[in-house]
């Protein structure tokens, strides 16, 4: 992990090339993490990549609600001659959940955000292939939204059995 | 006290020994072709056992029963162990897991059923040949147990299910059981369990005498007093 003050000065580099790209960063129990635009997601990834982070380590999505804006990215990077971890994190409002797709860069990202995009409805700009990866292709909904309900099925037992509709079809 | 001895093998009634003498005399008679009508008539009424086919052919499919190779998750490995040594479910004929639905009889649905997952299970089922039997082993399958979510789904919304086997997962002797289950349900005299012993027949759990009138109920829940698990 590159500490707070290297943490700064990445930072501090990904602004000087451009000053819209970088919103805030963080540096939490050794977890070194940069938010960054949703427009600027692709150019700060490739100069992080650049920079010796050459390795997508994890792709994922996660759901803030009630926070806004609700849904996010996360790119955990790794430096792998240096052993040094980053965290770049994009926000995303629920009406507009578009984000650059990395499967260029890095092809192993391919299935990351098709399980992404199935499980939160995110979208990926550029992806090869984008469809359902892990739900049927009928599935309507994004499970792991926050408003998805839990629960999927009442279970069935002798006393309730016939007052949970449409059980015998 | 008086003890008495006897031969070994002697008859314990008195005067079996000679009996059993007159009928060996007879199935003699009878292979030499010398017993005639009435003779030959009390003596098929005493020697034949008669069946009906429904009771032979159900004893024979529920003495050799092949189960498809079918694993889905954790619930599988312990299934695995059931043809092994220990528990040896060959002693009942199960032993002959099938890779292909055509030979199987019976389908084991071990481990949690995704949506996804749920159409291809069908479609093994419905390729197996009649007659068929499906256990639903663990919970997952069965109430759908800790993944109470959106991805899974009980078995009983898309195939029927003969035998269920509560678990998380079952020990290989529970499926065991359920398998000895299946098989008396096969041979038509299914036990009623703990009902029978405390002549309990008729007080299965319900929901309450007024959606249900006649049901003579012990064990009965109000209506609205229990939420669904």
């Amino acid at each position: 992990m590159p500490d707070a003050t290297g943490l700064e000065l990445i930072a501090q580099g990904l602004r000087d090339r451009n000053p819209d790209a970088v919103l805030d960063t963080l540096h939490f129990r050794g977890e070194a993490t940069i938010s960054v635009a949703p427009a600027h997601v692709r150019e700060v990834l490739l100069a992080l990549r650049e920079q010796g982070y050459s390795f997508l380590a994890s792709l994922h999505g996660v759901d803030y609600y009630p926070e806004e804006p609700r849904l996010s990215v996360h790119w955990q990077l790794l430096d792998m001659s240096a052993v040094d971890r980053i965290c770049v994190k994009v926000r995303l409002p629920l009406d507009d959940a578009h984000v650059d797709s990395v499967v260029d860069i890095w092809p192993g990202a391919n299935h990351p955000e098709r399980e992404v995009y199935d499980m939160f409805g995110i979208v990926f700009d550029g992806h090869p292939d984008l469809r359902r990866i892990l739900m049927p292709e009928d599935y309507e909904g994004y499970p792991q939204r926050r408003d998805f309900p839990v629960g999927g099925e009442p279970v069935i037992f002798t006393y309730n059995e016939d007052k949970i509709p449409g059980w015998t079809q | 006290m008086e003890i008495t001895r006897a031969k070994l093998g002697a008859p314990a009634v008195e005067g079996g020994g000679e009996e059993f003498r007159i009928q060996q005399q007879r199935a003699r008679d009878m292979l030499r072709g010398d017993l005639t009508d009435a003779e030959l008539e009390a003596y098929v009424e005493e020697r034949v056992l008669t069946t009906t086919l429904d009771k032979v052919t159900a004893w024979a499919q529920g003495n050799s029963m092949f189960p498809a190779t079918f694993g889905l998750a954790c619930c599988a490995i312990e299934m695995m162990s059931l043809p092994g040594a220990r528990l040896d479910i060959g002693r009942f004929g199960f032993e002959a897991f099938r890779a292909s639905p055509r030979q199987a009889d019976m389908l084991i649905l071990s481990g949690r059923v995704s949506i996804k997952m749920a159409p291809i299970v069908r479609r093994i089922y419905d390729q197996m040949l009649e007659p068929r039997w499906a256990i639903s082993m663990g919970a997952c399958c069965s109430s759908m147990g800790v993944f109470n979510n959106y991805a899974i789904v009980p078995a009983d919304k898309f195939m029927p299910i003969d035998v269920h086997v509560p678990g998380c997962p079952p020990r290989p002797e529970a499926l065991a059981h359920a398998i000895l289950k299946l098989r008396s349900k096969v041979q038509g005299n299914p036990p009623r369990g703990w009902r029978e012993r405390y002549e309990a027949i008729g007080t299965e759990e319900v929901v309450g005498a007024a959606d249900r009138p006649g049901v003579n109920a012990i064990n009965v829940f109000q209506s609205g007093e229990t939420q669904g698990a």
